[in-house]
């Protein structure tokens, strides 16, 4: 190896660990402010990508019949929690209309234009559109009446809500792969190093959502109630944070950076129904790294996998997901001296 | 005596089918049906072991399966050794890497477990699919059957007798565990660490214990798998089964071993249905399953988190203990400190919470044969000094000598093999425990039988004589009526006499009890003043945090009053009452 071939790597790896960054942190998000490990995190990356896949070949993509069923199950799911309450009829027929309006609009609108393949920035404007939305769907449907169950058991349920999503995927995207067209085509030369467009976009929106995220943690409201909710549930409730909102919130946040890191990769790989969950558990082993707890140790964990990753793929191309989810066992080793531990449930 | 014998007939009953089964006329299908549903129940045991029981999980089970299967394929095909030696091969090595796993994991928060074996066995699955010597994606064809004395064991009718014979000898050696020292040992591990490392218990030594223990299960299995299939590779090993193994469980009820046969049963039988239905529903192929799967752990843990065992349990008849401890000869006693002699010197003991000062330089010291009341307004630091005694919180500075031995840097556990013991402010009791289990937890020290013994039931001797100890304290605290109740179902105050109880069953010299009268009735409270000077006079000391002023004043010897986390005064019941200090703390002062 030469310094050219490590430094094409390392930018290799530096490009796919800025993606695993912000799956990790994302991670760390939900963790923080719902207990839930979450595992699915990368099926929404899937989505993404699959979802402008399929609006450039197309086709109305899968997403909208997902989304809409998800939508209509939540709204009966309500009508009738509404109704046992005694929550009086006008007042349930707004809040179902409130919960479909957004799905419905969105999903009406991309089967209607996906057939006349629509341009590449607003097939991404209306998968961010369609993914997004599911974060609160999900939460609703797999994790709010279980707010109080402990890690263990929301771990599990997040298993399940990864087998189902992985299932839906394959029912409505089909087994067929995609691969995106870039955002950016050009090329740009820096001594041994091809700087690509989409590396460039990739960097940058990266950049901008970690920025974002932190504006949003320190200067607004929600970030900041967000941020109560994670250091105490009760106490936040307390102060008047509704913990099904703040879950809901981070959900959406979750499902919208899943979103865009899958617009992001979706031109460097060919993706597939079930090539989340792998993209997604790389983001996960960086939030390990963090012990689920420091979204800047998070980010350092993902440029760390990434670049393992990419000179693992090149000494060892068949054994590199073998020496990426290893390296697990060492960042494990690291932390239990570090800071061992045991919480009470 | 009738739900006992109506017990003791169905499961004869079900054993005699079980045994003639293979020998009808049951088409051959049901038979392959049945040796599927037999290896899973095997792993689905081990995560109700780690699951149910302990609170730990794993999704790595299939990956413990593998390391099984290939052992023994690769050894068995390239004759090297016979398959009842690679059998323990496989088990070593399973062993080496779930030991590797729980001891850099199990230490800390409970959920890196499962993540790391999420981990482990993509890492695993991923490498059995590229290794040339293990056969890549094909694997290892051509794997010779089971001879059993020069029986083969190459039907489905023969190997029934052998994975059905392991499955059922796993189960009741699961059960023995958990009626057993060690067992509720384990039962403790789900409600945290605190409790069970005052009992002197090591969790961590357990977790690893059950872990390993889960992990070989599922060993064994797929060595079972590798002989029935007479063939491997690495697909039944991926992490998509490893998910299915932990639905199994927790479909079938994750708190019971009988869970496990159910929930492979159901999971088994419903999915080769889907496999069918599913793909000519949709008009393509594929595992479509898994969306049932899926939605189904979610409801299960939604709305039957106990799953489908206890709808089958509710139509059997209870198991009733039987007690055969009567005639037991007591357990050892310590060796307790001289009337009057210095049990417990605290001295300048300081507890710092970043910068609150929670305990400030707070000394005193308790003699053989005494009641110390510590008391103090709310947020005085009473059970932060409690907890720097008993080893639950380091100290930030000063020194605790626990008769002649520094324990400032000991934990709890240690702590408690010197003869300290202690009850919660929250109690800590195993809610699905009786109370008599809950008490014999408190003997854990006393006694010795490790998981093997348990597990072959070579522990009853010893068992009895725990039991007959945790009756004895039962009877002295006057529960002894309530011994076959289940803990959680008890009020409040008969759960802090549980506790007592417990903390006597350790054999202390110094008993520390945190509010024990919180809670009592009247009549309560004048029966656990006379057991604490009963307890008093057979020389034990005693160090009591109250806050019921009757109680205390009348019992204690000497008062340590706190506020604000300093020693405010020290002296006896009539001193401190008279004190204007202390009324000023509780009353505030006049000006």
């Amino acid at each position: 190896m030469d310094f050219s071939i490590a430094s094409i790597l390392l930018l290799d790896g530096v490009t796919n660990g800025a993606v695993y960054a912000l799956l990790a942190m994302a991670t760390v998000l939900l963790f923080a402010v719902t207990r839930v490990i979450f595992i699915p995190q990368g099926e929404f990356v899937a989505f993404g990508a699959l979802t402008v896949g399929m609006f450039q070949a197309g086709q109305v993509p899968g997403t909208v019949w997902l989304l809409l069923a998800m939508a209509i199950a939540v709204a009966v799911l309500d009508t009738f929690a509404q109704l046992r309450r005694g929550v009086a009829l006008a007042r349930v027929a707004r809040n179902v209309l409130l919960v479909l309006a957004l799905p419905v609009v969105v999903c009406t609108f991309s089967w209607w234009i996906a057939p006349s393949k629509p341009p590449l920035l607003l097939s991404a404007l209306l998968t961010l559109l369609l993914v997004t939305p599911m974060g609160a769907l999900v939460y609703r449907l797999g994790y709010q009446s279980l707010a109080d169950a402990s890690v263990l058991v929301l771990l599990i349920v997040s298993v399940g809500v990864h087998f189902a999503l992985t299932g839906f995927g394959l029912l409505f995207f089909g087994a067929e792969g995609f691969r995106t067209p870039p955002f950016w085509d050009a090329r740009f030369s820096a001594g041994p190093l091809t700087f690509s467009g989409q590396t460039l976009i990739i960097f940058f929106a990266s950049a901008a959502l970690i920025v974002l995220l932190w504006l949003f943690f320190e200067r607004t409201l929600y970030g900041k109630a967000l941020r109560a909710t994670a250091v105490n549930r009760l106490g936040a409730r307390l102060m008047g944070i509704s913990s099904t909102a703040a879950g809901a919130l981070s959900f959406t946040m979750a499902a919208f950076i899943g979103a865009l890191s899958g617009l992001l990769i979706g031109p460097t790989t060919t993706v597939f129904y079930d090539s989340g969950f792998l993209i997604g558990l790389k983001g996960f082993v960086a939030a390990v790294f963090a012990g689920l707890a420091s979204y800047p140790a998070a980010a350092v964990g993902a440029l760390g996998v990434g670049i393992l990753e990419s000179f693992g793929s090149f000494w060892a191309s068949a054994f590199k997901e073998v020496i990426v989810f290893t390296a697990i066992l060492p960042v494990l080793l690291w932390r239990s001296l570090r800071d061992h531990h045991v919480d009470e449930e | 005596m009738a739900a006992r014998h109506a017990r003791t007939a169905a499961t004869f009953v079900f054993f005699i089918l079980l045994l003639l089964l293979p020998q009808l006329p049951v088409p051959e299908f049901w038979i392959t049906q049945l040796n599927y549903i037999g290896l899973y129940a095997i792993v689905a045991l081990g995560l109700v072991l780690l699951t149910g029981v302990a609170g730990l999980t794993s999704f790595g089970q299939a990956a413990f399966v593998g390391i099984g299967a290939y052992t023994t394929a690769l050894l068995t095909v390239n004759e090297v050794a016979s398959p009842w030696l690679t059998v323990f091969v496989g088990i070593a090595l399973t062993c080496a890497g779930a030991v590797l796993i729980g001891w850099l994991t199990l230490r800390m928060s409970g959920h890196y477990l499962p993540l790391a074996t999420i981990c482990w066995g993509l890492a695993l699955n991923y490498l059995m699919a590229n290794m040339d010597f293990l056969g890549k994606f094909d694997g290892i064809l051509g794997v010779p059957a089971l001879e059993f004395f020069s029986i083969s064991l190459n039907q489905g009718r023969t190997l029934f007798y052998l994975i059905w014979g392991i499955a059922i000898a796993a189960a009741f050696a699961l059960l023995n565990l958990l009626d057993s020292r060690p067992g509720r040992a384990i039962r403790a591990l789900r409600g945290g660490v605190t409790m069970a490392e005052s009992m002197g218990v090591s969790t961590f030594r357990y977790k690893v214990v059950v872990f390993v223990l889960a992990a070989v299960l599922a060993s064994i299995s797929g060595w079972l798998f590798a002989h029935f299939q007479r063939t491997v590779n690495p697909s039944p090993f991926g992490l998509k089964m490893g998910i299915e193994y932990l639905f199994m469980a927790v479909v079938g009820g994750v708190g019971n071993v009988w869970g496990a046969f159910t929930g492979a049963a159901v999971v088994k039988l419903v999915e080769d249905q889907l496999q069918v239905w599913l793909p000519r529903l949709v008009g393509a192929s594929g595992n479509y399953e898994i969306i049932v799967f899926g939605l189904a752990l979610v409801l299960v843990l939604k709305y039957a988190p106990q799953g489908l065992w206890p709808f089958v349990a509710e139509r059997l008849p209870a198991r009733v203990r039987t007690r055969d401890w009567a005639n037991a000869p007591p357990l050892a006693i310590r060796g307790k400190p001289a009337r009057g002699e210095l049990v417990l010197d605290v001295a300048a003991a300081r507890k710092e919470f970043g910068g609150l000062v929670a305990v400030n330089d707070v000394s005193f010291q308790i003699h053989a044969g005494e009641i110390i009341g510590l008391i103090g307004p709310n947020g005085a630091g009473k059970s932060t000094t409690f907890n720097l005694v008993s080893g639950v919180l380091p100290l930030t500075r000063g020194a605790v000598r626990f008769r002649g031995e520094s324990v400032d840097h000991a934990s709890s556990r240690h702590i408690a093999r010197l003869g300290m013991s202690r009850t919660f402010q929250h109690v800590k009791l195993i809610a699905d425990m009786t109370v008599l289990e809950n008490v014999a937890l408190g003997g854990h020290l006393r006694a010795s039988t490790g998981t093997l013994r348990a597990m072959l039931r070579l522990d009853r001797a010893e068992e009895k004589r725990l039991l007959h100890e945790a009756e004895r304290q039962l009877e002295r605290i006057g529960m002894r009526e309530h011994e076959n109740e289940l803990a959680g179902n008890l009020a409040l105050g008969p759960q802090r006499l549980v506790e007592i109880a417990r903390a006597l069953a350790t054999d202390p010299a110094l008993l520390l009890l945190d509010e024990p009268a919180a809670g009592l009735r009247l009549r309560e409270k004048e029966a656990l003043g006379k057991v604490l000077r009963q307890l008093k006079a057979e020389g034990l000391s005693i160090l009591l945090v109250e806050h019921d002023m009757d109680f205390v004043m009348g019992l204690t010897d000497r008062i340590v009053v706190m506020e604000f986390g300093t020693k405010l005064i020290e002296g006896t019941p009539a001193e401190v009452q008279a004190s204007p200090a202390v009324r000023a703390a509780y009353l505030g002062t006049e000006h």
